[in-house]
């Protein structure tokens, strides 16, 4: 559905210059630096998957979305999307896909949600029983029946959230390019509006692509993340295979009865410790959990322990700290 | 053409949510080019004529020009204010929808308090109209209307170009104003009354003279020759917004490999 | 005074920042002059009077009100102020342990000149050097210059108090543009930016004589050419500062007055 094949993008930045001299300068001639933005980026995402596109800030996330979108046109490699290469034919391509810009609204903010469809209806030339088929299930799933007749602006960001997803699947795309759908949502909004790309992938098969910074939408959505990184793949696969290569640690907490021995076991390090109550950290190349959990119970007696793997917000931190990104 | 008119539609029902200011920009819109034809008022009450113009022959001039200009303001506003579009990222939402980004981007914004200054600028067409002794015909009304439509286009021209301009910098687009409010003010008395050079520039490059004064020759009956040549000079003044077209384009262009 | 130093000296860097917005202001307003000035000399040549005001007068008036267009204009606005006001925010600013008339006059006037500063040179310089007719010319003697410098101070710190009634009346109406369009379109014309006060009708004249808008921008223009004489010049000095303190007096007490409001509203 969407294949990628060795796409190179990169920018030309002219270097700002503040003095009155160097200003008039660069009227006549500027000094650019050359920025790597994408370096042979390739992979290939089948119908039907939910792909989390992650990296920090500037890694290249928004220009990909860019490429993928037929907004910008890439310096070199293939991009075949439905059969479509996105930078041209722009105009019947872009009718096949949805792309929603979590900072940018795209509704019209004066008049009622429902307005905004009707235009949306008109821009896409989408026939009107279509529509009103997919208006009803959208209303229907995203809980849309009692905002969709007020003003953009009295709506609440998450509310506006929900509008402006359903407004880019107004023409019923095939694929759905989210960046950063969830951002700064609150976290009642943020898993409604998780809960709505699950419903729409399960039951339209709508192939979706989200870029975001909280590991917790990968969490709750994708199965296959992409890390890229200064312009690089870093990583395609499995979320759980990230969690299991990358997250060598766990957390055990564990409450006994008081005790001042020591509990310094090899392979842990303690991360906080009262007579009754202890935090350790284990790094599970060294030593098991279980060995953590027998050692621990011959010194004190235990009376609760509980293990939490790292988050895996913890293993992107380290993730970006391994590849210095 | 529908969907056009859809954005209008739009536009104008978030305008009709701030009533009171619509009515308030509407009534400046009315005053400011009062003012300035008041000015010319008093200016003809001293001197009597500008080079052997009369009164009521520039305020014709004057009417259609600032009717062609209060119409491109309202219809061309976004490319007018294209800059706004650029800089808040807009542009790219205008990219992934499968219409043409001319279409869009002018449905983008309307300015209907024009209304105003369409308003006043067509109480002086229909005055000096009634005080002038033209002998109409079915061709000069064309040629008058045609003189507002091609007036439209040039000034939607320029503003293209500006927008144009907002794909590799967004800053000193203020130069833009010598040819939009510039020109407005300079079509305002026929052209020859200024030095050649200006009047060259303002026919040959941007074409003002060809719906501003050469027609009027026509409609007023002054002219020496060819008369259909002058009637058609608006229409050849329209073909300007081809090549602001295709430079739109190729800025559209430049945009899509940059994304600056 | 330090205070309105400083608050100067913010705007002037600000206003440095945005050079390339100052260099394309200054060619739109080279371009406005030469228009009217072809205007006027097109009015002029086959005029069967004498015009009350000699092209070459006309010409320098023309320049000096595109170079101090800054000091002149009262649509020059700052939308902080209008946003401060009809927000409510405006408390904040009553806790800042100033008079609030004199932070904001001395914020309106720095925002003038350092506008004016960064574009008057350009323009007076080239339009010195000008082909004739089109050149502006040097005041007939030291005096009369030395004159024009003071009634052009005077009648910046004039229009500044004129305008610091248009940020009072939004307090009162909550939306400063009923009171843009008024000031601004009769302000204009009353100055004689729209046409020259000389060339209007008599009975229009008289209006504008009496009204303060003239003695900010046309006076003071008029001086520089000579077309105002010297002694002339000196009683309109006083009757500027006559117009100034009394509109500082009344601004003053007009502000208060609508701050006692705002106060007991709880803003």
């Amino acid at each position: 559905m969407i294949k990628l094949d060795s796409i190179t993008k990169s920018f030309k930045v002219a270097k700002r210059s503040t003095g009155l001299l160097q200003a008039t300068k660069a009227l006549f001639y500027r000094e650019h630096t050359i920025v790597e933005a994408l370096n042979d980026i390739s992979f290939t995402i089948n119908p039907g998957e939910i792909v989390g596109y992650i990296g920090p800030n500037g890694a290249g996330k928004s220009t990909t979305i860019k490429i993928m979108s037929g907004i910008l046109v890439p310096d070199g490699g293939k991009c075949s999307i439905m059969g479509f290469t996105p930078w041209k034919n722009r105009v019947e391509y872009v009718k096949n896909i949805g792309v929603v810009f979590g900072q940018r609204s795209q509704l019209w903010w004066d008049v009622p949600v429902i307005d905004s469809f009707e235009l949306l209806k008109d821009i896409y030339n989408v026939p009107t029983q279509e529509y009103k088929k997919t208006l009803d299930l959208l209303i229907e799933t995203l809980e849309l029946k009692d905002i969709i007749n007020s003003p953009v602006r009295q709506l609440s960001l998450g509310q506006r959230m929900r509008c402006e997803i359903a407004a880019s699947l107004i023409h019923n795309p095939q694929i759905l390019f989210l960046d950063e759908p969830t951002i700064g949502l609150d976290a009642v909004s943020k898993i409604a509006v998780r809960q709505f790309i699950k419903t729409i992938n399960q039951e339209k098969g709508v192939t979706v692509v989200l870029t975001t910074h909280d590991m917790n939408d990968i969490e709750a959505l994708a199965n296959r993340v992409i890390l890229i990184g200064k312009g690089s793949l870093l990583y395609d696969g499995k979320l759980e295979e990230l969690r299991k290569r990358f997250g060598t640690h766990k957390t055990i907490t564990a409450d006994y009865r008081k005790n001042t021995i020591s509990i310094d076991i090899p392979g842990t390090t303690i991360l906080h410790w009262t007579p009754e109550h202890a935090v350790l950290s284990i790094d599970t190349e060294q030593i098991l959990t279980s060995d953590v959990i027998t050692q621990l119970s011959n010194k004190v007696d235990l009376i609760d322990v509980t293990i939490e793997s790292q988050p895996i917000e913890d293993i992107i931190v380290q993730l970006y700290k391994e590849f210095k990104i | 053409m529908s969907l056009y008119f859809k954005y209008l539609l739009i536009l104008f029902k978030s305008q009709m949510q701030y009533r009171t200011s619509f009515w308030l920009l509407s009534i400046g819109q009315f005053f400011i080019p009062f003012s300035i034809f008041a000015g010319l008022y008093f200016l003809f009450e001293r001197f009597g004529q500008i080079k052997g113009w009369e009164f009521f022959e520039v305020a014709l001039c004057f009417a259609v020009i600032h009717m062609a200009f209060s119409l491109s303001e309202c219809f061309a506003r976004g490319f007018d204010t294209f800059s706004s579009l650029i800089i808040k990222g807009d542009f790219d939402r205008v990219l992934v929808r499968p219409r043409s980004t001319f279409l869009q981007v002018l449905g983008s914004k309307f300015e209907f308090t024009r209304i105003g200054r369409l308003l006043q600028s067509a109480i002086v067409l229909i005055w000096a109209l009634n005080n002038l002794p033209i002998e109409w015909s079915i061709l000069k009304a064309l040629t008058l209307f045609f003189m507002i439509t091609s007036g439209v286009l040039i000034f939607t021209g320029i503003y293209m170009l500006a927008a144009t301009m907002c794909f590799w910098t967004v800053q000193g687009l203020e130069v833009a104003n010598i040819f939009t409010d510039g020109g407005r003010e300079m079509a305002q008395y026929p052209l020859n009354i200024y030095q050649k050079w200006v009047a060259r520039f303002f026919t040959y490059v941007i074409p003002f003279g060809t719906v501003n004064y050469l027609p009027l020759l026509f409609i007023l009956g002054k002219t020496k020759g060819d008369e259909i040549l002058y009637m058609l000079t608006p229409l050849a003044g329209s073909l300007f917004i081809l090549p602001c077209f295709l430079v739109w384009q190729f800025g559209v262009r430049h945009y899509r490999s940059t994304g600056s | 005074m330090k205070v309105y130093a400083s608050v100067l000296k913010l705007r002037l860097l600000i206003g440095m920042q945005y050079r390339s917005a100052a260099l394309a202001g200054v060619a739109t307003q080279f371009f406005w002059g030469f228009i009217s000035i072809m205007v006027f000399e097109a009015f002029y040549e086959f005029t069967a009077v004498t015009p009350p005001i000699s092209l070459k007068e006309l010409i320098t008036y023309i320049w000096l009100q595109q170079a101090f267009l800054a000091f002149i204009m009262l649509w020059f606005r700052d939308n902080e102020l209008f946003d401060l006001i009809t927000s409510g925010n405006i408390a904040y600013e009553l806790c800042r342990p100033t008079d609030l008339y004199g932070f904001w006059f001395a914020k309106l006037l720095a925002q003038r000149l350092s506008s004016a500063l960064l574009r008057c040179y350009p323009i007076l310089l080239v339009a010195f050097f000008l082909p004739k007719p089109y050149n502006m010319t040097l005041p007939p003697n030291v005096i009369t210059f030395i004159l024009f410098v003071i009634t052009l101070l005077l009648g910046l710190l004039l229009l500044v108090a004129i305008s610091m009634f248009l940020y009072i009346s939004v307090f009162v109406t909550l939306s400063p543009m009923g009171s843009l369009l008024i000031f601004g379109v009769l302000g204009e014309f009353f100055a004689g930016l729209i046409i020259p006060i000389p060339l209007m009708p008599l009975w229009l004249q008289k209006i504008a004589y009496v009204l303060p808008f003239r003695w900010t921008a046309d006076f003071p223009f008029r001086v520089y050419s000579g077309h105002i004489a010297q002694s002339d010049a000196i009683i309109g000095v006083f009757i500027q500062l006559g117009y100034l303190l009394g509109l500082l007096w009344l601004g003053k007490l007009a502000l208060n007055s609508v701050l006692k409001r705002v106060v007991v509203q709880g803003g």
